[in-house]
């Protein structure tokens, strides 16, 4: 069994949707991202992504982007973003664990050699923003082999692609509520109650919704379409503002609390 | 050789469609307009004719004897792409991507751009055909190339400064295909080169490889025969591409790619992507990528704004690793010379990029005997550049590239 669906299968018992957000590692450095892990947890995130920094974030706004270019300035790797998966296990984080990754820096490290890494580190799922399912074949049957869900974008301009994307999906299946990239947004596609429908119908697996929910009313809105609210570009917006904290050990706790509270407030 | 690319976009294991899902419906329906489209000798005849009369094709071929004398080997040819409208290759595909966008019900275009070449045509194209035009350009590439960014304002278009990343051609690409993605309903992408996903490098080839076909016509008529080396500058490399592709099957032709060694390819200053890059996928398809060791890319340098590129079309990729095309590395200072040379020698300043293969050209004629035919790209022409040769070779430097 995979965590992420005994983790949606209990969410679900309790009638609650699941709270899915995302951070960059090693933003602002790898031990601090652990110790932002162990918030979102005590906070009440259901799920976290792990974001692994990229030099060209071609689905990302720019906040992430930044995210991402502070993360580099690090020389943070595919394999420290898996160790601080590790990391936060050992500290005791319990809460499945996605990794959110562009496809080159799998590729790079090879693809057999980087499911032997994910896997005894406890990440479940992978999200592949760059690989749509004409280019996933092989990262499927490995992600299947190695127990990790392989977890598909939909759009709402998928169409008929919608029902094929979400026969291949594992896990849940991950709308995307409006065109565009990663960030914050007030409104959103505005065809988007019947692509949830249509994915909805398409699949049994739960079905997650992301890109550009940043506040409590939007969570809300969301509810009681989708089983999982994945906010981005919201927290990593937190995160960034709350670096100066982060950064002097006088004030890391209250950077810290800055962070949780916005998690709290979100789930209401 | 068979048809490339499949239906999947691949060139061998090279190309495909590495984007996020939100864009492959519209790289779908490109696909599909363009198919339908190029079997249409409607549209057919009207990017025949904007080419003909508006940029004034064909191009010459043109012997260039004083060069050729001077390196004392082969029979050097240009292919005299600098005399298009515009002033090089580009607008070959902004007219067929324009003509293609109007065709498709799309009012609006949006392109990125490095140096402005493929900016400057991709907003012409927009005046000539009534279509709003954004161009996203590098914030530092805007200050390095401050006339093409008043002269594409001239023909009525916006320039978008693009702020994130590198500033330059790379995250220019990226700003362009995030805009993409939100604007999808209305708005075509003309992309300038064989780069990015799927059908980009298929169709860019496609309205390139009027260079080559034009110029293996000619060549049969003025020497009778085959060139021995058909040579091209690559960035992106869509004036090589569509230079070599005609010739593809012709095996006794040799294809030479030059790329940009910058500094030097032992340098961590270049846009060696062949040389120094490895296989991996970089804005949307699968090719060679300048990297570092964990898939992050790298950025490039080049004097040439337009070889200032950490990738190379998926075709390209290919035409190396099956052996069918070489690609070869020229310096800055290489390229200053050969674009002094050929200014020297036959009255002809060529742009930076197309100075390249010349600089390859002049290494390889004197090796060759004098009953040798050597057909070179001359992909554009110098003026966009004057300012940045005069500050290089005043060896004031902090202004150039």
């Amino acid at each position: 069994m995979n965590l992420i669906d005994t983790a949606f299968a209990s969410i679900k018992a309790e009638g609650r949707t699941a709270l899915i957000p995302f951070l960059t590692m090693g933003d602002p450095d790898l031990k601090t991202s652990v110790e932002i892990i162990k918030t979102l947890e005590q906070s009440g995130a259901d799920m976290i992504e792990l974001g692994v920094p990229y030099s060209d974030p071609l689905a990302d706004g720019p906040v992430i982007q930044r995210a991402s270019e502070r993360a580099l300035l690090n020389s943070i790797t595919l394999k420290d973003c898996i160790h601080v998966a590790e990391q936060a296990r050992e500290a005791g984080v319990k809460i499945p664990f996605i990794l959110f990754t562009y496809f080159n820096p799998v590729f790079q490290y090879g693809l057999e050699a980087f499911f032997q890494l994910v896997q005894s580190k406890g990440i479940s799922g992978l999200i592949i923003p760059d690989l749509p399912i004409e280019e996933d074949e092989e990262v499927r049957q490995l992600a299947e082999a190695a127990n990790v869900h392989l977890i598909p974008l939909v759009a709402p301009t998928s169409k008929d692609r919608v029902v094929r994307i979400s026969s291949k999906a594992k896990g849940f299946v991950y709308c995307v509520s409006s065109l565009g990239v990663t960030g914050v947004r007030t409104d959103f596609h505005t065809g988007i109650d019947e692509f949830l429908a249509t994915v909805r119908e398409a699949t049994e697996l739960p079905i997650a919704i992301g890109f550009g929910i940043s506040s409590r009313e939007q969570v809300e809105r969301f509810e009681k379409q989708c089983d999982g609210v994945v906010v981005g570009s919201a927290i990593v917006r937190t995160i960034e503002n709350a670096i100066p904290l982060l950064q002097d050990e006088s004030t890391r706790e209250a950077g810290l609390k800055q962070i949780g509270d916005f998690v709290s407030q979100l789930k209401g | 050789m068979t048809q490339i690319p499949d239906q999947n976009g691949r060139f061998g294991k090279f190309g495909g469609r590495y984007v996020p899902e939100t864009l492959m419906n519209a790289l779908l329906e490109l696909e599909e307009a363009y198919q339908h489209y190029s079997k249409d000798p409607e549209f057919q005849d009207e990017v025949r004719y904007l080419l003909h009369k508006y940029s004034g094709r064909p191009t010459s071929l043109y012997y260039a004897e004083r060069l050729s004398k001077h390196l004392g080997g082969a029979k050097i040819y240009l292919k005299r792409e600098d005399l298009n409208h515009t002033g090089a290759h580009k607008i070959n595909n902004t007219i067929g991507q324009g003509v293609l966008a109007k065709r498709m019900g799309k009012s609006k275009i949006i392109a990125e751009t490095g140096a402005g070449q493929h900016g400057v045509a991709s907003a012409t194209i927009a005046a000539l055909l009534g279509l709003e035009c954004k161009v996203f350009m590098g914030e530092e590439d805007m200050k390095r190339q401050q006339l093409n960014v008043f002269r594409m304002q001239l023909l009525g278009s916006e320039v978008v400064p693009v702020l994130s990343g590198t500033r330059t051609l790379k995250d220019a690409c990226n700003e362009t295909l995030r805009y993409w993605v939100s604007h999808v309903d209305d708005t075509y992408y003309i992309l300038g080169s064989v780069t990015g996903p799927h059908p980009y490098p298929m169709m860019v080839r496609d309205f390139q490889r009027i260079i080559g076909d034009e110029a293996r016509q000619q060549i049969l008529t003025e020497e009778g025969r085959l060139p021995d080396y058909v040579v091209a500058a690559v960035g992106g490399g869509s004036n090589a591409m569509g230079i070599f592709y005609p010739f593809v099957g012709d095996e006794s032709v040799r294809l030479l790619g030059v790329e940009a060694a910058g500094r030097g390819v032992d340098t961590l200053e270049h846009a060696a992507t062949m040389t120094k890059g490895r296989h991996g996928v970089f804005q949307g398809s699968m090719s060679y990528v300048l990297q570092d060791e964990h898939g992050q890319v790298q950025p490039a340098h080049s004097i040439s704004a337009g070889l200032d590129y950490p990738g190379i079309g998926p075709e390209h990729a290919y035409l190396k690793d099956s052996g069918r095309a070489e690609y070869v590395p020229v310096t800055d200072a290489e390229a200053l010379e050969a674009l002094q040379l050929l200014s020297r020698t036959e009255g002809i300043i060529p742009a930076l990029e197309s100075a390249h293969a010349i600089a390859q050209t002049i290494k390889l004629a004197p090796t060759l005997d004098k009953d040798k035919v050597v057909v070179v790209s001359l992909s554009g022409r110098g003026d966009k550049d004057v300012e940045a040769i005069m500050s290089y070779l005043g060896g004031d430097k902090h202004e150039s590239h």
